[in-house]
């Protein structure tokens, strides 16, 4: 799960993270008082869930409060692009209010998980405020590294190792390794997948504050986190992925035309690799989960149906121990009940296997059976061209 | 021989009195596994379905003798399960759950590190050595005795290679599904050693997907190390950077991840990579000729 900055900031602060003033508002007047508040310069910083937000003009000087209501108003209901955000961009619903800081150096942190050593790494790198894929891939002896121990987890001579490779004098180099112990303990704490500083800026006061901050947090660790669980932003999600999610149903939306229900992660991944090299484009990830009941079959299709670009659907079913005929059953009752008028293509495997296909064979519907997967995604992309 | 499981594994069931518990192990039976008993806390002394239920793992462990373990705990005390089995001395566990926190993992395989258990999965759906025994939920009339390995992140892209494979009169030893999250018990690395050693392997189907490295890793280790014709699919080529694909590890961030840096590690170890998932089965064949 992502969230906001102001919102990052908010749980970092909280754990001993020095950050800049600053306060979330939702309209002009708002951000007028917040800049009021804070005196002089202030920063305007739309909020939305993707990065690369300052060449997309989503952060802006102002010099006073006038100037701070003024740019809120023309950036709260604009749609801000950026490399992060794909080409229909994300319309601002909200700006951060901060104090304007003199800024004399930007560096970057970072903690996430190293997958291949199943444990956390610390990193950080003096050229803060740049894409740190960009440094990583010209410059990577510019990033310095530390393994926590999982055990121990970040012991602070690694955070002083990391500060004097920043090349901090020895009084802000205190500070920096105060910081990343509380930027551990708020990673730890919350049980965060990743959490970003860019930048972590040294101030021409030789103060050190996280001037931006990302967070995004274990989805499965969510259930001992109801309050950050609150933070979440409908209005950042697809309307259709929200439903889905109600039903807990796994769903992703995609651009193209052929809607797919699949069982499995793996197999509804290669549902859509296999409808792309048959020559179509998926519409949709949809993985129904392991039951693949009646009940999911149908919700399933309100959310397929609810996407007009989609004009065919192909049914996945790879079950096992799930019994076709059953299968058939909620599949029929679902396309009935919906009036689904697109063609269905389905595969399924699991016992009576034959006496599910006769059922969607006798239906009277627009149901193409598949013996295989190859065969599925053929006749799939043939209907969609057709249709 | 197969490879993990085998006529004289002796399967405890940790959880076997909730609803899957239960489900799956009499499956398990009914496919011939020894199934010994079953871990609930606060159940023990009881029978359930016939089965005697203890309430530590070391208790079952001495009463029955157990050597393997599967488990279907829900993801809040799975983690505390799989340490309970390893401390128990039980040298497999199979964690088929779903769902459980990155940082519970972590914990996991540090503890796991200076004890000799093998932990498969979690998030997987675990083990199966055909006409033998299995631990997990892969469907056993799919399957087929024979000679051919599987290792897979992925439960029902499994399931489709052994079917193809079956439909080609291809049997296998033993069928792996290492399991969808960042933090696994089990690598591919460590299945292919075990079916390099595997005097009743010949080939092995190998399926992995986009996020991670462990398909590259694995593609350097075959380079040198393994000897054995192996056909591979990566799922998820067309999956859009920066969105979880349902499982917790498939996920391309960074530009890292992607299937074509994967499909194209394991080319260059020399794997036959399909495109299609279609065809993993016909591929294997062609390779055995």
């Amino acid at each position: 799960m992502k969230i906001h900055e102001y919102q990052a900031k908010t749980i970092l602060a909280r754990y001993g993270v020095p950050i800049p003033k600053g306060e979330v508002a939702f309209n002009p007047a708002e951000a007028g008082e917040i800049a009021k508040r804070l005196g002089g310069t202030v920063v305007v910083k739309a909020q939305i869930h993707a990065g690369g937000r300052g060449k997309g003009g989503g952060v802006k000087l102002a010099k006073n409060a006038e100037e701070a209501e003024r740019i809120t108003r023309d950036m709260i209901g604009m749609t801000l692009k950026t490399h992060q955000t794909g080409p229909d961009g994300r319309v601002v619903s909200r700006v951060f209010i901060e104090q304007g800081l003199g800024i004399a150096r930007e560096l970057y942190l970072a903690l996430i998980l190293d997958r291949a050593a199943a444990r956390p790494i610390l990193m950080a790198s003096p050229d803060g405020g740049m894409d740190i894929e960009e440094v990583a891939a010209k410059t990577p002896e510019r990033i310095f590294k530390e393994y926590l121990s999982p055990g121990a987890g970040l012991v602070p001579f690694q955070a002083r190792k990391l500060a004097f490779a920043l090349n901090l004098d020895a009084a802000q180099a205190s500070k920096a390794t105060k910081l990343m112990l509380a930027l551990y303990e708020a990673f730890k704490g919350t049980d965060a997948s990743m959490v970003e500083i860019n930048p972590l800026v040294v101030t021409t006061d030789g103060e050190l504050l996280a001037l931006d901050a990302k967070m995004n947090f274990d989805d499965n660790a969510l259930y001992r986190h109801p309050d950050i669980r609150e933070l979440r932003d409908l209005g950042e999600e697809d309307p259709l992925e929200i439903e889905a999610s109600k039903f807990s149903l796994n769903y992703i939306r995609l651009d193209g035309s052929i809607g797919c229900m699949v069982n499995g992660a793996g197999l509804a991944m290669a549902t859509m690799d296999i409808i792309k090299l048959a020559g179509g484009e998926p519409a949709n990830f949809l993985d129904v989960g392991g039951g693949a009941n009646a009940e999911q079959i149908r919700n399933a299709f309100k959310i397929l149906m609810a996407d007009r670009n989609v004009k065919a659907v192909l049914i996945n079913i790879f079950g096992g121990i799930l019994r076709c005929d059953v299968l058939a059953a909620g599949v029929i009752a679902a396309v009935k009940e919906l009036d689904v008028k697109v063609p269905i293509v389905v595969r399924m495997e699991g016992t009576n296997v034959e006496q599910g296909k006769l059922m969607l064979k006798e239906s009277g519907l627009n149901f193409t059976a598949a013996d295989a997967m190859g065969d599925a995604a053929t006749k799939v992309v043939t209907l969609a061209k057709a249709h | 021989m197969a490879i993990l499981l085998d006529k004289s594994t002796r399967l405890l069931v940790q959880g076997l009195t909730g609803r899957e518990g239960t489900f799956h192990a009499k499956q398990a039976a009914a496919y011939g596994t020894t199934v010994v008993g079953g871990v609930t806390p606060g159940k023990g002394g009881t029978v359930h379905e016939g089965w005697p239920i203890f309430n530590t793992c070391q208790d079952a462990v001495t009463a029955t003798g157990a050597n393997a373990s599967v488990i279907f705990v829900p993801p809040a005390g799975a983690a505390d399960a799989i340490m309970e089995a390893a401390d128990a001395g039980i040298p497999l566990v199979v964690c088929i759950t779903e769902g459980i926190p990155t940082l519970d993992m972590m914990r996991v395989l540090t503890f796991l590190k200076d004890r000799p258990t093998r932990l498969i999965g979690p998030n997987c759906p675990g083990v199966i050595s055909p006409g033998k025994s299995k631990a997990g939920i892969i469907p056993g009339h799919i399957c087929k005795e024979g000679r051919i390995g599987i290792v897979s992140k992925s439960g029902t892209l499994t399931y489709e290679a052994i079917h193809q494979l079956s439909g080609l009169g291809l049997g296998q030893s033993t069928c792996v599904g290492i399991g969808g999250d960042p933090l696994i018990g089990t690598s591919f690395i460590d299945v292919l050693s075990l079916f390099a050693g595997d005097s009743d392997t010949d080939a092995v189907i190998l399926i992995g997907e986009i996020g991670g490295s462990a398909e590259q890793e694995a593609a350097a280790w075959i380079k040198s190390h393994f000897k054995k014709p192996v056909v591979g699919f990566i799922a998820g080529q067309t999956a859009p950077p920066g969105r979880r694909m349902g499982h917790a590890g498939a996920i391309i961030a960074g530009g890292q991840g992607t299937a074509e840096e994967k499909m194209q590690a394991l080319t260059a170890a020399g794997v036959t990579v399909v495109k299609s998932p279609a065809d993993m089965g016909a591929a294997l064949k062609k390779r055995l000729k």
